[in-house]
């Protein structure tokens, strides 16, 4: 072997490809983000088409310019909405994250253990969190409750994920620790970790998402409570002041945090995956 | 250099995999064995790995046991890693340190004409590169005894037979002795010293057939009258097992 090159040397060398994939791909991409931008234009084209030749009054349905316009001018009370129901979610997220994780490496360490825990993690998860929430208000300040509310959705789908991931190492990869008599440890490090990666990454993407709906609801829960001041509080409040117009500004600025949320998490796993995963693989490269 | 004697495997289905095996591994030799599936030739392999206990019976080392390099039928290696990390983990299990364990990557990786590909992922690499990483891996620790268990199935036969080739040269260069599991009588006879044929249900020993060719063979080995009958020598031995199965 020592004189021959590599022998079936079709793969291109590695530092190489990307470049290129991603010139070949450019126009392609320009398209991707363009197209579902022009049609969302055209989608609030006619929205707003229809609320002008119909009259439709603003508190039937208010004209995107209308929201928008809106949007600037309650900027100060809905910016500070924002600003709380973002934390909310954030932290509720950093939470889950830590708890689900070390749950998850626990569960790894011994199957008596994930048994007599699992069944309350499930037991959590499938009660619908609205029904928590009225509790939980009782129990904790507003705000401590809209988080424990957020932290609860978004704890068990990252913990689903990462036991699965701890548990589905390779088994031709556990022989070869085997043969070489790794430690516990040194299995768990350097096999169980990085085969847990893209399923962690896939329960945080869900957990992300699921942080903000379960804050949004813990929130609307506590706003007919007369307390608390996230996005969804303007929105019940609004409501009752027929303010439709903020009503849909505050709906807007919630989707624009989903939306956020879930490109950070596609933009980190790419980031994280791209290299060797199937999952974050573009076809033909 | 390791004695099997009367060695026995039974699954915990009850499968019988090995009934009381004799094998001798002498040092220095490349041992091939060829059989029929689940004659318990990879089981075999695996007791001499350590990855499975006997059920009875002893496998007796001449002196402590060597250190052992294993090479799957699937090149298994760690997605997530480059070329090199791959090929440094039996290094670092072993605590050694990257910069320590640097220039024998390397050389491992140069023995399998990969030198330029270290920093490559996995999934960049055809399926014979992949495997010429894994064998790499098993070399990285200079073992004394290399066990492989039918590496090149899985691959075309252009790139089985220039890996065939390339093993042939590692396996004279480093003096390795090389335990191959493999379902080819071809690849057999060009690559051993010495081949063992087994039988099914249950699985034991029928014949064993030295291959008195060069110690360093080439292509040109292919086409003599001493690769051929021994061809025909090991064909009628591997037909022979397995039409004692077929009465059963």
């Amino acid at each position: 072997m020592s004189a021959l090159g590599p022998a079936e040397s079709l793969a291109a060398p590695s530092e190489a490809a990307p470049g290129r994939a991603w010139r070949r791909l450019k126009p392609h991409r320009l398209i991707e983000i363009v197209l579902p931008l022009a049609m969302f234009c055209v989608a609030l084209a006619i929205w707003e088409a229809i609320v002008r030749i119909n009259q439709i009054p603003p508190y039937i349905l208010p004209a995107p310019s209308l929201i928008g316009a809106t949007l600037v001018k309650d900027w100060g009370v809905l910016s500070a909405s924002l600003v709380v129901t973002l934390k909310t979610t954030v932290v509720a997220l950093v939470l889950a994250t830590l708890g689900s994780v070390a749950l998850a490496v626990l569960f790894a360490q011994s199957k008596w253990i994930e048994r007599s825990f699992f069944p309350f993690a499930v037991v959590m998860q499938v009660t619908p969190i609205v029904s928590i929430a009225p509790l939980l208000l009782i129990y904790l300040e507003s705000s401590t409750a809209v988080l424990v509310c957020a932290f609860l959705v978004a704890f068990f789908p990252i913990l689903s994920n990462t036991s699965l991931g701890l548990a589905s190492a390779d088994h031709g990869l556990i022989e070869l620790m085997d043969l070489y008599r790794a430690s516990r440890r040194q299995q768990f490090l350097y096999l169980r970790l990085p085969s847990a990666l893209p399923y962690f990454l896939g329960g945080l993407r869900i957990g992300g998402g699921l942080a903000l709906i379960g804050a949004i609801v813990a929130e609307i829960a506590a706003g007919s409570a007369g307390k608390g001041s996230g996005l969804a509080f303007r929105i019940v409040e609004a409501g009752f002041r027929l303010n439709i117009p903020r009503m849909f500004a505050a709906l807007a600025l919630i989707s624009l945090t989903g939306i956020l949320i879930y490109v950070t998490f596609t933009l980190l796993t790419y980031l994280m995956l791209h290299r060797w995963h199937d999952s974050a693989r573009t076809r033909g490269s | 250099m390791v004695a099997m004697r009367a060695v026995s495997k039974t699954f915990p289905n009850g499968t019988q995999a090995l009934c009381r095996l004799d094998l001798d591994v002498y040092e220095g030799e490349f041992l091939s064995l060829i059989g029929p599936s689940g004659c318990g030739k990879s089981t075999a392999l695996r007791l001499l790995a350590g990855l499975t206990e006997p059920s009875s019976g002893e496998i007796a080392w001449h002196g402590d046991p060597p250190e052992v390099g294993f090479v799957f039928q699937e090149p298994t290696l760690m997605p997530w890693a480059s070329v090199f990390d791959n090929v440094f983990l039996p290094l670092r299990l072993r605590k050694v340190a990257r910069r320590a364990a640097t220039p024998r990557v390397e050389e491992a990786l140069a023995r399998v004409g990969l030198a330029k590909f270290m920093t490559a992922y996995p999934r960049e690499l055809s399926g014979g590169m992949k495997m010429r990483v894994s064998i790499a891996r098993a070399l990285v620790l200079r073992p004394k005894l290399l066990l492989m268990d039918e590496p090149f199935a899985a691959l075309d036969e252009i790139t089985r037979f220039r890996l065939n080739d390339d093993l042939v040269g590692l396996a004279a260069e480093l003096g390795t002795t090389v335990v191959f599991v493999t379902h080819s009588v071809y690849e057999s006879v060009y690559l051993s010293t010495r081949i063992v044929v087994m039988a099914s249900r249950p699985g034991r020993i029928v014949e064993a057939i030295p291959v008195p060719g060069p110690a360093k063979r080439t292509e040109e080995f292919r086409t003599t009258p001493l690769y051929n009958e021994t061809c025909r020598r090991a064909s009628q031995a591997l037909h022979a097992a397995m039409a004692a199965e077929d009465h059963l």
